[in-house]
Parts: C-alpha cells; sequence; structure tokens
C-alpha cells in the first residue's frame, strides 16, 4: 500500500505517543525499584528486590500465589477438557442447555457472587484455606475454558476421531491420546490466561484471607503499601516483584495472551 | 462439524465441571439473590425486606453516586479506548509500519499486569511530587486527593489499560476486510478519512461489539483500582463504585442485603450491556 512520506511519519508519530503512554508507567515503576531507600543516593540498587522479598515477606507470597495459581490452572484445565470434549463430540439430552448455563458465567462478574460465597465458605469453615481461593476460581476459569475448548473439539475432524475409533480406541483412549495432544494451542492459550487471571486476582483474597500467611501476591502488595514504614523503592521493588511473573511469560508467549482475550474472552 | 455421535457417557465427562461451577458460582449467584431480600449483618439473624434493599438502592444517595461513578468510568474505560483503538488499527493498517510487532506487544502490555501494581505505578504518577505535575506546571497537585479531580485519574489509568486490547482487537477485525474494498474506494479517489467511514467503519461492528462489551463490563467491575489508588472510595466519596460498594457494605458496613442487591443489580447490567450491544453490533462474532 502506497502512502505519501508525511502519513508515514504521522503514523509513527501517533504509533509513538500511545507506545509510550503504555510503557511509561512500566518503566517508572522499575526505574524507581532500582533506586535508592536514601533520597538523593544514586546507583542502582539491587537489594531493594531482596529487601523485598526477605523484610516484607514477599516470598512468601508469591509462593501462595505459585501454589494457588498451579492448582487452578491443572484443575481447569483437566475439568474444561473433559467437559468442553463431551460437548463439542456427543450428543446428550440437556447438552445444549447446560452448556449456555456455563457460559452464563462468563458474564456473572466475581463481584457480585463473592458476598455470598464468603458467607457460605465461613459456614464450611473454608475461609482462610487455599481450597476458598482455589475453587472459586476454578468455577469462573471452567466457564471460559468449557465454551474455549469446545470450539476447538468442534473443529476436529470428525475422520480423525472415527479412525481411532476403528483401530479400538474408546472415547477416553480418543481423548487423552489424539485429541488433547492435537490441542495443545488451544491448551497452552488456555492455561495461560487462566494462570493471569489467577496470578492477578485481588478481590476473592482480599476477602476469603483473613491471616497473614495465606496472603497472595497482589494481596501482599496492597498491605505492604499501607505502612508509614514502606519506603517508595521498596513498595516499587514489591510491584516489580508481583507482575513480573505474568510479565515474562506474556513476552514469551505473547500470541497466545493475544489470541485467547481476542478470540473468547467476555470476561475481561 | 458434525452433531455428535450419542452418548449418555457425556453426563459423566460435563459432570465434574458442573459440580464445581454449580457450587462455587451457580449456587452463590442464586444465594445472592436469596440473601437481598433481607436486613442482615452477617453475624445476627436476618429480617426479611422484602425487596426494601432495592428501593433503598434507586433512592439512597450513595448508591446512586456509585452508579453515577461508573457511568463516567465507562466514557474513560470503554468510549475513549475503542476511540483511540479505532484510530491506531487505521493508520497501522495504511502505512506498513517497522516492528509492528513490538508495538503491538508493547501497547497490549498494560492488559497483562495486575491492578494492584496498576495503581502502585499510577500513585506515582499522580503523586503531588509526580511526573503528571512537573509536566503539566502544576506543582504539588494531589491528582488523587482531589475531590475535582480523583475520579478523572482513576479514569485516565482505565483508558491506558483498555487501549491496546481495543487495538488488537481492531487491527485484527481490518485483517479480515476484504483488499478488494479498499482497492474499490481508492479507485473512486477516497482519502483516509472516507476510507474509515465507508469500508473500515462498517466491516468492523462486530469487533467494535466485542471491545465495548469486555470494556464496559471491566468498568462495571472496577474495584482494585479504586480500592488501592483513592482508599475510602476517594476524597468525600468521589470514586465510589458499585464494586467498591459491593465489599465496603458487606464486610465493613454490615448490610449484606444491601450488598447482595447491589451485585445483582450490577450482574443484571453487565447481561443488560452483553445482550445490547451484541443485538446492535450485529450478531454473534464471526
Amino acid at each position: 500500500m502506497r502512502v505519501s512520506t508525511a502519513e508515514r511519519a504521522g503514523t509513527y508519530v501517533i504509533l509513538g505517543v500511545f507506545t509510550v503512554f503504555a510503557l511509561y508507567p512500566m518503566v517508572a515503576i522499575l526505574v524507581t525499584a532500582l533506586r535508592s531507600e536514601v533520597a538523593g543516593q544514586g546507583g542502582i540498587h539491587w537489594e531493594n528486590f531482596a529487601t523485598a522479598w526477605t523484610q516484607a515477606r514477599f516470598g512468601s507470597y508469591l509462593l501462595n500465589s505459585v501454589l494457588v495459581s498451579v492448582c487452578v490452572v491443572a484443575l481447569s484445565l483437566v475439568l474444561s477438557v473433559l467437559a468442553a470434549y463431551a460437548f463439542g463430540t456427543m450428543r446428550f439430552r440437556g447438552s445444549g442447555v447446560l452448556f449456555y448455563l456455563v457460559l452464563l458465567g462468563l458474564t456473572v462478574p466475581a463481584e457480585a457472587v463473592v458476598v455470598p460465597l464468603y458467607f457460605d465458605l465461613r459456614d464450611l469453615g473454608l475461609t482462610n484455606t487455599y481450597a476458598s481461593l482455589i475453587f472459586p476460581q476454578v468455577a469462573q476459569s471452567v466457564a471460559f475454558g468449557v465454551f474455549w475448548l469446545r470450539t476447538y473439539f468442534r473443529s476436529t475432524s470428525r475422520g480423525i476421531v472415527e479412525a481411532a475409533r476403528l483401530d479400538g480406541a474408546g472415547h477416553w483412549q480418543t481423548l487423552w491420546r489424539i485429541l488433547v495432544p492435537m490441542g495443545r494451542p488451544a491448551m497452552v492459550t488456555l492455561a495461560v490466561l487462566v494462570f493471569m487471571w489467577t496470578w492477578n486476582e485481588f478481590l476473592l483474597a482480599r476477602v476469603m484471607v483473613t491471616g497473614e500467611e495465606l496472603r497472595t501476591a497482589p494481596l501482599g502488595l496492597q498491605f505492604f503499601s499501607g505502612p508509614a514504614t514502606t519506603t517508595v523503592p521498596l513498595l516499587a521493588a514489591a510491584s516489580v516483584l508481583v507482575a513480573l511473573p505474568v510479565v515474562v511469560l506474556y513476552l514469551f508467549l505473547q500470541r497466545h495472551f493475544i489470541r485467547g482475550m481476542v478470540d473468547g474472552s467476555v470476561k475481561g | 462439524m458434525a452433531a455428535g455421535e450419542p452418548r449418555r457417557v457425556g453426563y459423566l465427562y460435563v459432570l465434574p465441571a458442573l459440580a464445581v461451577y454449580g457450587l462455587f458460582l451457580l449456587f452463590p449467584l442464586l444465594h445472592s439473590g436469596w440473601l437481598s431480600l433481607f436486613d442482615w449483618d452477617g453475624l445476627s439473624p436476618g429480617t426479611w425486606a422484602g425487596l426494601d434493599n432495592y428501593v433503598e438502592l434507586a433512592t439512597e444517595e450513595g448508591a446512586a453516586a456509585a452508579f453515577g461513578h461508573v457511568a463516567v468510568l465507562v466514557l474513560f474505560f470503554a468510549v475513549l479506548p475503542v476511540c483511540i483503538g479505532l484510530v491506531l488499527a487505521t493508520v497501522l493498517h495504511r502505512t506498513r509500519v517497522r516492528g509492528l510487532p513490538f508495538f503491538r506487544t508493547a501497547l497490549f502490555l498494560p492488559q497483562v499486569v495486575a491492578m494492584v501494581v496498576v495503581a502502585v505505578a499510577w500513585q506515582r504518577i499522580f503523586a503531588p511530587d509526580g511526573v503528571l505535575n512537573a509536566v503539566l506546571g502544576t506543582p504539588g497537585h494531589a491528582w488523587l486527593g482531589d475531590e475535582s479531580t480523583a475520579l478523572l485519574a482513576v479514569g485516565v489509568v482505565g483508558t491506558w489499560v483498555q487501549t491496546g486490547l481495543a487495538m488488537v482487537l481492531f487491527l485484527g477485525g481490518i485483517g479480515k476486510i476484504s483488499g478488494d474494498l479498499f482497492d474499490a474506494v481508492r479507485m473512486d479517489g477516497a482519502g483516509p478519512v472516507r476510507e474509515f467511514r465507508t469500508v473500515i467503519l462498517p466491516s468492523l461492528r462486530p469487533e467494535i461489539g466485542v471491545a465495548l462489551t469486555l470494556t464496559v463490563i471491566a468498568a462495571l467491575r472496577t474495584f482494585d483500582l479504586v480500592y488501592m489508588m483513592t482508599p475510602q472510595g476517594g476524597p468525600g466519596g468521589s470514586t465510589t463504585v458499585p464494586a467498591y460498594e459491593i465489599y465496603q457494605r458487606a464486610f465493613h458496613g454490615g448490610q449484606v442485603g444491601s450488598a447482595a442487591a447491589m451485585g445483582v443489580t450490577i450482574t443484571l447490567l453487565a447481561f443488560a450491556v452483553t445482550f445490547v450491544i451484541t443485538r446492535i453490533s450485529g450478531g454473534e462474532r464471526r
């Protein structure tokens, strides 16, 4: 496509402005994280990360986040694969209604269910447990996972499935030996998105966790941002620690992030 | 694309997912509706209130303010990002830009960072000694501490978060438009503006619909940003939003019923938004 030099230049200016707008806050917080805690002192201070890690207990918060995220991703994947396989390749009475019932969960704001969830789990003695952080998140992820993977299962060719059956594979083997390995890209995209949503989740952790030991990374950051003893560089270092895992994953797997957000998400 | 073969065993496959979904999402949703009909502080026995909580939401000042603030946020979270996204996608399509993957990655980055971190980053920018005051030459102004600017400041952050999503959606949509259509209007001697109006805008209707749905619901759900950036709902309650009110009423105000009613209300609003926008933008996404 031929466009004038002026238009080309204009394009780069517009792009440049918005790219700076998008990157500036991220870069600024990284720079702040490396500043000295003592005002006016120059140099790069990597020790802020170590200080935040130990003094502010971010080591344990990050560990909680890893544990919760890994469990949520694993559970969501398995449950979504099973359900989406059935919804995508089998016919059974009520499957349409059940599928739409699950889709409903895509639009339900977590903010609306967190209140009853808290009181239900409190009655069961489950608040302030890993379960209270994991299962509600799985429930929301499954709504998206079933929607996302059903599309994949529907698109797989019936020929492959039939060939597998002729070879004597049952529905269980067909799923795990053939369709799941073939669907790696769809699974990776789902895993990446669920990981991000779980890692970044704040409200659920804020409501469910009362003690200090179960705090996830974002929740830890909120508590850390409060005390007067927290310096700006330390808070910035802690923020970088909280954001880093997802950002690194994004930079490596950005195709999966973007495709997932764009093609499927009604979640936001 | 075959409809699949009849298999009873399908029930066994969907059961685990449905169990977790039912117990931890569907049941709480119904329970929310039930709780919204009571006056309950979360501890002592509740008393039946009927629709009083809803009537109160419609008449009470605090609730009206929260919904009013969300309406302002929709402008920043949805309308602005969609407009900017359209401009960016259009200019990107017209010029073969070097380093497009870099720009796309950078512009989308705000989508993946935890809101809590976003809040910390922007708090620094809006601080009295922050960069915004340096740029605007307004030393010492506390953007988040001033009743008249706090909500706008939160809004700007929303625009920052959502613009990349809108742009990427639109880039995908423009990629699907047939090149013949562009050739045809150019033969007619159309400039960029007419090309945008006659080809891009109409063809992007489904993507605009999806972008608006996602971003309006994100505005409706705003919690982390407000909670972190403007504690206590901002100076003079200037940044309260429904999600914040839900949290506050249920867990600090002893008004569980009222919080539940608010939860039901934003759920219904989310459904309505999805339904209306999908209808207007021309049905299902392709």
